[in-house]
């Protein structure tokens, strides 16, 4: 049988909404996909350590919580590239980073927990690397919950 | 909206994820001394302010045969963009959508939409479609698309004390 089957597409959209906070949110979805809750539990675990999702818990807002994010963006020279990602990496303040075809080639977020701890980390990031560190903060939202239909 | 140490202690213990087990809320109130009621109390709390925006999988598009993400980008009037933002934000495919400032002379868009796909033949087949939405309101556009992650481990509080 070719993994992931239909059974764990479904279930990888499912797992997309909110979990409920009852005290087994788990035997619900098993009901919606006809599974028994073990067997749910099974592939969501599978689902996990197979990579096809990186995280499954809460997503939390850093600005919510007083705190802020910010999209950041560097131009790093191709012979830097693995040295500046280590430095960048390390910073616990870093929840994503991607590499993208640009001349902008590294592309990440802080989330720190005051407002303050962005230009604190980004200038500390340029010291450190003696690049620049574009700035993006997000001034408007037009849509928000990541959705990839599986 | 301020969190307190429990909601901290809480935060701390989920960051890395729940865990996959009938009863998830209650071991985690197990572990940290808690029960359940104060668990989930805290954690509705958290929704209703929006410190926790949902409890979900974070799906990893690449190994899912998404390999095709790309971050188009605009430069559209700032007296049109809420307008064309909310748009943009309610088309189908797109996952993501902002509005950004520019850092010029670098950086000249700020409208930001994430769209992914199987193919980039596929996403610029939609990016195609958000050019033609926006119109002679566009003054500029371009795409990068991610070659890599290189992190994704969402928010991490700094241990205190």
């Amino acid at each position: 049988m070719i993994r992931p089957d239909k059974t764990d597409r479904a279930l990888l959209n499912l797992l997309q909404e909110d979990l409920p906070l009852t005290h087994r949110p788990f035997a619900a979805l098993a009901a919606r996909l006809e599974l028994t809750e073990p067997a749910l539990l099974d592939r969501v675990t599978w689902l996990r350590d197979e990579g096809y999702i990186t995280r499954f818990g809460p997503f939390f807002d850093a600005a919510a919580m007083g705190g802020a994010f910010c999209l950041c963006a560097m131009a790093v020279p191709a012979a830097d590239f693995d040295a500046v990602l280590t430095k960048v990496n390390a910073r616990p303040e870093v929840a994503h980073n991607y590499e993208r075809a640009h001349r902008l080639n590294m592309w990440f977020v802080l989330a720190t927990e005051t407002p303050e701890g962005i230009a604190q980390t980004a200038d500390a990031i340029e010291r450190e690397t003696g690049l620049k560190v574009l700035r993006f903060p997000k001034l408007q939202e037009f849509y928000i919950g990541f959705r990839v239909a599986a | 909206m301020s969190i307190d140490s429990t909601d901290r202690v809480l935060i701390e213990a989920l960051q890395g994820g729940l865990p996959l087990v009938p009863a998830p809320y209650a071991e985690v109130a197990d572990r940290l001394g808690l029960t359940e009621a104060v668990v989930t109390d805290r954690l509705a709390a958290m929704k209703s302010t929006g410190v926790i925006r949902r409890i979900a999988a974070a799906p990893n598009h690449f190994q899912l045969g998404m390999t095709a993400n790309g971050m188009t980008v605009w430069d559209v009037g700032d007296d049109r963009i809420a307008e064309l933002g909310a748009q943009i934000g309610a088309l189908p495919f797109v996952t993501h959508c902002y509005e950004r400032p520019r850092a010029l002379p670098d950086w000249p868009f700020n409208l930001f939409a994430m769209v992914h796909g199987e193919t980039r033949e596929e996403v610029e087949a939609k990016r195609a479609q958000i050019r033609d939405l926006l119109g002679e309101a566009r003054r500029g556009d371009d795409i990068l698309y991610s070659t890599r992650i290189l992190k994704k481990t969402g928010l991490r509080l700094r241990k205190r004390g």
